[in-house]
């Protein structure tokens, strides 16, 4: 009877057996996936978090057409939509550090001389760029009827913005939200091209250390894959419970419909 | 005869062009562009340096049409097990961890590695002194081997093209880069930009990640590898390498 082997022998043997991918070098290295997956995680959920507390009143701002706040606020969300996220990390990493001055300033050390933080100031101006435009859309379109209820229960301008306008913008904002954690997370990626090692960044790493062409890519790839998995089950668990009320209810004769097609 | 120059900028164009146009006579060599003064691109595109002479003068010698491919460093010998090109010729270093992976002509030159940092520095170059250091090489070359192994608790940064690299160390984002004397010199040390850095510590010495010389890498088992040698050995012999040499250099750079 052949003895037990543990799955590492298998591995070990599969991929000497003229196997395409080297599994083995993936097994060894997979920490270092694991750490990469957490700076991935790290920088686009912080980018998201401020990105989405700045993009709150910036959308306000917009939505009410406030004088002088509305245009400036205007002039930032398009250049930020309108120009690759690429340029803007390479403008926050490479360009201000090319200034005397801003190597020379408080800023320097430890927030501008890090590829870390340029990558998430980069990141949460991006999205929040994003975040304010789809946002004011969701204020814009909120029924009247709801904002003229609210008037009409005595509610003051602000209690009407705290608990009628904002909570059901966000409701109705989220399936873009969705996207937009989606493509944040997308664009994290670019954090490889500053010397950070994120999920990319390792891929990378292990693909230039080894001379391997897809390895590293391969792994990255199954690790953001399951990322997104994730995501999109918890805001798709999200979305039932806050846009419940917009789904098309089953009633018994829709039921029956069903039954008969 | 007839040398052309194709000047591909992103892995994706030499993917879907190279394809296309492969003919069996012409012989493609892929090169990087960003390791002055072994390659780099002038302001009007087109690749010069030691190593795109090199090239040149091997083809001519071989009397072989030949085509150059640009592609960027962490990229290169993928490129070349999946016939995106038949050579490279980007001063890469004959290792053993990369022949498991392609075969190499003899050298075509050698030179030592040394570490770079601010003028007047005072790092211990062992394990301890290096804790927390801030290093920056090339993305996939032998010093990353090199810094991984000796110095596991350097901060090692990795670069897309070792331009990048000498950005950062001016910016003081490194504390030290390690790469190539002579590329340090041409590329950095002699311009404005390297002023007041110098190299630290002497040459690298560790055959095992920096490998014994620069040849030219061809696929496994491609008989190309014994061609391009005796073209290198024709080149010593007839002056041509020297003429190269000289251009760029004030020592001849084949080592011993």
């Amino acid at each position: 009877m052949e003895p037990e082997r543990t799955f590492f022998e298998y591995l070990q043997s599969f991929s000497e057996a003229k196997s395409p991918i080297d599994f083995v070098l993936i097994y060894d290295n997979l920490g270092r996936f694991f750490d990469g997956a957490l700076v991935t995680l790290q920088l686009t959920f912080l980018a998201l978090l401020v990105g989405g507390l700045i993009a709150v009143p910036l959308a306000i701002a917009r939505a009410y057409r406030k004088l002088f706040f509305s245009p400036v606020i205007r002039v930032y969300t398009y250049v930020f939509c309108g120009t690759p996220l690429l340029v803007q990390v390479y403008l926050f990493y490479f360009g201000l550090g090319q200034f005397k001055a801003v190597q020379e300033s408080f800023l320097w050390d430890p927030i501008l001389s890090s590829p870390w933080w340029c990558v998430v100031i980069a990141f949460t101006l991006n999205t929040a760029a994003y975040t304010t435009e789809f946002m004011r859309g969701a204020i814009e379109t909120t029924p009247h009827g709801e904002v003229e209820a609210a008037k009409a229960s005595g509610m003051s301008a602000l209690t009407r913005m705290r608990l009628v306008i904002l909570p059901n913008a966000f409701r109705r904002s989220l399936p873009a939200y969705s996207n937009e954690v989606i493509f944040t997370l997308h664009g994290s990626v670019i954090a490889s091209t500053v010397t950070l090692q994120d999920l990319l960044g390792v891929g990378r790493w292990l693909n230039g250390r080894y001379y391997l062409a897809y390895e590293g890519f391969l792994t990255a790839m199954i690790f953001y894959m399951a990322i997104v998995l994730l995501i999109t089950v918890a805001l798709r668990l999200a979305e039932k419970r806050l846009l419940g009320h917009l789904r098309p209810r089953e009633t018994s004769s829709s039921a029956a419909a069903r039954v008969a097609a | 005869m007839k040398i052309r120059q194709t000047i591909i900028v992103s892995v994706v164009g030499a993917m879907t062009l190279m394809g296309g146009m492969a003919a069996a006579d012409i012989l493609r060599i892929g090169v990087e562009g960003a390791y002055p003064p072994f390659s780099q691109k002038e302001a009007d595109g087109t690749l010069s340096g030691f190593d795109i002479d090199i090239a040149l003068a091997l083809c001519e010698q071989m009397n072989r049409e030949c085509e150059l491919v640009e592609q960027e460093w962490d990229g290169m010998i993928p490129a070349l097990v999946a016939k995106k090109y038949d050579a490279i010729v980007a001063s890469m270093s004959i290792t053993e961890d990369r022949k498991k992976r392609v075969d190499f002509s003899e050298k075509y030159y050698f030179t030592p590695s040394r570490f770079i940092a601010k003028e007047g520095a005072t790092f211990a170059l062992t394990p301890e002194g290096t804790k927390g250091l801030k290093i920056g090489v090339l993305r996939g070359t032998t010093l990353q081997c090199h810094v991984e192994k000796t110095f596991p608790g350097a901060d090692l940064r990795l670069y897309n093209t070792q331009e990048d690299v000498f950005a950062d160390l001016v910016t003081g984002r490194l504390d030290m880069q390690l790469n190539n004397t002579l590329g340090a010199l041409d590329g950095f040390l002699n311009t404005d930009q390297g002023k007041g850095f110098a190299f630290f510590g002497g040459d690298v010495d560790d055959p095992d990640c920096l490998g014994d010389g620069t040849g030219i890498a061809v696929r496994k088992g491609d008989p190309l590898a014994g061609e391009l040698t005796a073209a290198i050995e024709a080149i010593r012999a007839d002056g041509t390498y020297a003429t190269i040499n000289n251009k760029y250099f004030d020592v001849d750079i084949y080592g011993k």
